[in-house]
């Protein structure tokens, strides 16, 4: 029960060509694991976590295959994709507090959603019901309106209608974006116990917040202008990263209990290369403190140790 | 290696963000300004409706020098159809009915752009300082804007314009610009509000300036785009009421207007006589410059609202 | 949903009392003096005109102190009684409008009803089709363009003069008097014909012009996208989205309300049809005050309760409000 992600290119059509926003991207996602996907704003992780289920209008996959379970995902049609989604393939949308209907009360769109899909609500209302318990929501939740719920109650239903099917895939879009701290440990605990009750099989996490992943995933993979730069267990990535992107992204977290004074963020300096037309080369070569003429080459992303993967000339050591 | 300020990036930390997609925010000014032009140029929506809209306007600005005579001036022959001496034939009465329509277009343009600046006037005045200072003052002129918005307009305007006998195009232009504001106003103050709450906006407030100033140099700008499409709305609606009322009899009487030439051609069975030269081509003009800049602002809410963008 | 309606309910009241006294108002901000103006009309003798004069100055109740001639004016009000007419003289103004409103409404009220339901319907169809969309959407644009009484003229000289599909004017043959009969109905609806079609297209424009512009937007909304996502089938999406975007299209229909009655008028006038836009003209032409005014207050009360209708009705659409839940 795996998700294999090969060679995929999904570019978005603009006026002025295509912005190749996931440029070849190959990985594999395990039963059971929590795999997160960080990077900063642009680098291709919701582009490729769209692409998983539900391409935006402009999208299109110009190579590349994606199986899971030993079946190939038909990506690029729409339909035949529509058998997958929500029983294989689920996603907890980035807007997860807007994503509920806002003129019907919330157990009634969900006996719908399920009909649509040919799914008895009242067969399925004992589970849903222990899963709302599970996550802090009883069932008077079920005869409101979206209105008359905050934000994180909201999304705590959207968490549990997106799993509800048991789908093999779940995708999990800047979930934490919009939360405070202690709600975003919350959060990401639930979807832990999603995992470890088996509601779900395999897990990405798109975030740009490192920290959250370390408190969940099992594995972390870092993107960055469309392509894979370094992909390792998470313990193994925040204690001892290869690539130098990740180095510096990592250099740059703030800890806790410690001053500002005594640690100097780094931050990165520059721009990530514009996607219309890629640099040759590594991507990060513009940006990397690292760099020499190697770099002009682009180097694979390949494993430099037992499971682990890293895009750097400088880190097959 | 590229070297910008870093402090601007050490605010950032782990998201340090910009959104490579290499779309249009990455241009400058003069870039942005060019790509606007040209989905201006390849919008059919903008295109077709201004070029009707700019047509019957040079016919209306140009039209009455290519002739004579007077709309109101009698004596030609009468009931003509069109002909290459009268362009749009005579009335029933002898007169011009080329003369009338030119003129009457112009008085079309005079009127809705009048009514239109009016209207749009106290639009803004109302939204701006609705949608800005909020509060009771903000209830206040709501509720003034809801009940002139229930009253019909045409009742209003027939009342006011029988006991005060509308004299010029100037003065039907103005009783329409103020029954005409309130969903200009509305609108408006919905944009002030989303605005308002704006960072740049909160800036401007919090460093001293006055109220007129920050909505002057900062909300206003920013909502150009939207400031005019409802110029474009306004201009349209203020000339089919005008038409309306010049069909009523109650615009000005000594003004050609093309309102009026429908009136004086039912009220002279100009149906069943067949002359149609005289009744459909000033419906059809109105039709026209309307309709022209209806589809005037679909084309360009498109081109200022990306989103709204169906390619 | 009670605040809601009170709150409206405040609104109309607000706004009748406003209308009322404008109506009072303006004939006596008028220069001149009105009876004076309504004498010479009739051009009677010296002592005729002497006597008018006292009646009129009685009627109009100028003799009296400012604050109680609007005191009267509302107590009259609320006894229906808007005075004698002018211009037909030795009817009130009350009996003229009563056998005038229900042609009008005859017009009105299936023109309101059908063109916003088949609007709606094919402007849903044109958001989902781009075929239909590239016709039906010009189409619409024009029609929402036409002025009510050119559209009016344009189908009674084709369609009535040159092909004499239908009558000309009036609401029923000349020959025949209001009655249950087949031969009257008959000739009732092909007379009535002409001026309802005449209001249905031009509002069907509007709405079907406002319902595709929503449905697109909705079917673009963060809940469309989710439900999508997971698959739902289009039909439930546009189900959703059709429920989400009724609600400011009826929003809508309260405020085109205003636009579709002055259409109505002047519909009437180009085709002779004997209510309330004929009257209008009439009492305009006859500089006919009392009738103006009755008329004016007529038309102001119509459309609040019209409003007043949609408001329940919207209440009765979006469950948010039913619910007590202080929504949009």
């Amino acid at each position: 029960m795996t998700l294999a992600v090969d060679n995929l290119r999904v570019y978005y059509r603009t006026l002025q060509g295509d912005v190749r926003a996931l440029d070849g991207v190959s990985f594999t996602v395990g039963d059971g694991e929590i795999m997160g996907i960080a990077g900063e704003s642009g680098c291709g992780k919701t582009t490729l976590g769209k692409s998983l289920i539900r391409l935006d209008g402009r999208m299109h996959v110009v190579e590349g295959t994606v199986e899971l379970d030993g079946t190939q995902l038909p990506l690029s049609d729409d339909n035949a994709m529509n058998a997958f989604r929500f029983r294989e393939v689920s996603i907890i949308p980035q807007y997860a507090m807007s994503a509920l209907n806002p003129i019907r009360k919330i157990g009634r769109m969900t006996s719908e959603l399920l009909a649509s899909r040919g799914v008895s609500f009242d067969e399925t209302l004992p589970e849903l019901s222990r899963r709302l318990a599970l996550v802090g929501l009883d069932d008077t939740v079920l005869d409101r309106y979206p209105i008359e719920l905050s934000g994180g109650m909201k999304q705590r239903v959207v968490m549990v209608l997106s799993t509800l099917l048991n789908p093999s895939l779940l995708i999990a879009d800047e979930l934490t974006s919009a939360l405070d701290v202690s709600t975003q440990k919350a959060v990401a605990e639930m979807l832990v116990e999603f995992r470890d009750r088996e509601f779900v099989k395999s897990t990405i996490v798109i975030t740009h917040d490192l920290s959250i992943l370390y408190q969940m995933a099992d594995t972390i993979l870092i993107m960055y202008a469309g392509k894979l730069v370094e992909k390792a267990s998470a313990t193994e990535i925040t204690q001892d990263p290869r690539h130098p992107y990740t180095r510096l992204l990592l250099g740059s977290l703030p800890e806790v209990g410690v001053r500002f004074a005594d640690k100097r963020l780094s931050g990165i300096p520059g721009r990530p290369p514009s996607l219309l037309n890629p640099p040759t080369g590594c991507r990060f070569r513009a940006r990397c403190p690292l760099a020499f003429e190697k770099c002009a080459e682009e180097p694979p992303f390949v494993e430099i140790a037992p499971n682990r993967h890293a895009a750097c000339w400088k880190a097959v050591a | 290696m590229e070297t910008t300020d870093s402090r601007a990036d050490l605010l950032a930390t782990p998201e340090l963000a910009t959104t490579g997609l290499g779309a249009s925010e990455d241009l400058d000014p003069g870039r942005k300004r060019y790509e606007t032009l040209y989905f201006a140029l390849r919008n059919t929506k903008l295109v077709v409706g201004l070029t009707v809209v700019l047509l019957l306007l040079v016919v209306a600005i140009v039209g009455p020098w290519l002739t004579d005579a007077d709309p109101f001036e009698f004596g030609f022959p009468l009931g003509e159809p069109p002909s290459s001496q009268y362009w749009l034939g005579t009335t029933s009465a002898g007169q011009d009915v080329y003369a009338q329509f030119v003129y009457g277009l112009r008085a079309s343009f005079i009127v809705g752009s009048i009514a239109a600046c009016v209207a749009g006037a106290l639009g803004m005045t109302i939204g701006f300082v609705g949608g800005y200072i909020g509060g009771i003052i903000d209830d206040i002129l709501s509720m003034l804007t809801n009940i002139v918005l229930v009253i019909p307009t045409l009742a209003v305007l027939i009342i006011v314009a029988a006991y005060l006998s509308v004299g010029s195009l100037m003065s039907e232009a103005v009783l329409i610009g103020l029954t005409s504001w309130p969903w200009a106003a509305r609108a408006i103050r919905a944009q002030t509000f989303s605005l308002a709450s704006r960072d740049f906006v909160s800036l401007a407030r919090l460093s001293g300036r006055g109220s007129f100033r920050v909505i002057v140099n900062e909300i206003a700008p920013n909502m150009s785009s939207y400031l005019f499409l409802t110029f474009i709305l306004l201009f349209g609606g203020a000339v089919l009421t005008a038409a309306t009322l010049d069909f009523l009899g109650l615009g000005p009487s000594q003004v050609m207007s093309l309102g009026l030439m429908m009136n004086t051609a039912v009220s002279n069975a100009a149906l069943q006589l067949g002359m149609w030269w005289w009744f459909i081509p000033p419906g059809l003009a109105i039709t026209a410059i309307v309709g022209g800049l209806y589809v005037m602002n679909v084309g360009l809410d498109e081109i200022f609202n990306p989103r709204l963008r169906r390619t | 949903m009670t605040r809601y309606l009170a709150r409206k309910t405040l609104l109309y009241l607000l706004t009748f009392f406003v209308a009322v006294t404008i109506d009072w108002a303006i004939p006596r901000l008028m220069p001149g003096n009105p009876i004076d103006g309504l004498i010479s009309r009739i051009q009677a003798d010296s002592t005729a005109s002497q006597q008018l004069h006292g009646y009129f100055t009685e009627s109009f109740g100028l003799d009296q102190p400012l604050w109680k001639q609007y005191l009267d004016f509302w107590r009259g009000l609320l006894h229906g009684d808007l005075g004698p007419s002018i211009a037909y003289v030795g009817s009130t103004v009350s009996e003229l409008i009563w056998a005038a409103i229900p042609y009008t409404l005859a017009l009105l009220v299936p023109a309101i009803v059908l063109s916003y339901i088949a609007g709606n319907r094919v402007g849903a169809m044109a958001a989902r089709r781009k075929v239909l969309d590239n016709t039906a959407l010009p189409v619409a644009y024009i029609l929402t363009a036409t002025p009510y009484m050119w559209l009016a003229i344009v189908l009674v000289y084709f369609l009535s003069f040159k092909l004499g599909l239908f009558p000309v004017s009036g609401a029923y043959d000349f020959s025949l008097q209001p009655e249950w009969s087949l031969e009257f109905a008959r000739s009732f609806i092909s007379h009535w014909f002409l001026p309802f079609l005449t209001l249905f297209l031009v509002s069907f424009g509007g709405w079907a012009i406002g319902m595709r512009n929503l449905i697109i937007y909705e079917l673009e909304s963060e809940y469309s996208n989710y439900l999508q996502s997971l698959g739902a089938p289009t039909k439930l999406v546009r189900k959703y989205a059709y429920g989400n975007a009724v609600l400011p299209q009826m929003s809508g229909l309260a405020l085109a309300l205003g636009a579709v009655v002055g259409g109505a008028l002047v519909t009437e006038i180009v085709f002779g049809y004997p209510g309330i836009g004929t009257l209008i003209i009439t009492a305009l032409q006859n500089r006919d005050y009392f009738l103006m005014q009755g008329l004016f207050l007529l038309i102001i009360t119509g459309v609040l309760i019209a409003n007043f209708i949609v408001d329940i009705a919207y209440v009765i659409v979006d469950p948010r409000t039913r619910a007590g839940i202080q929504g949009s």
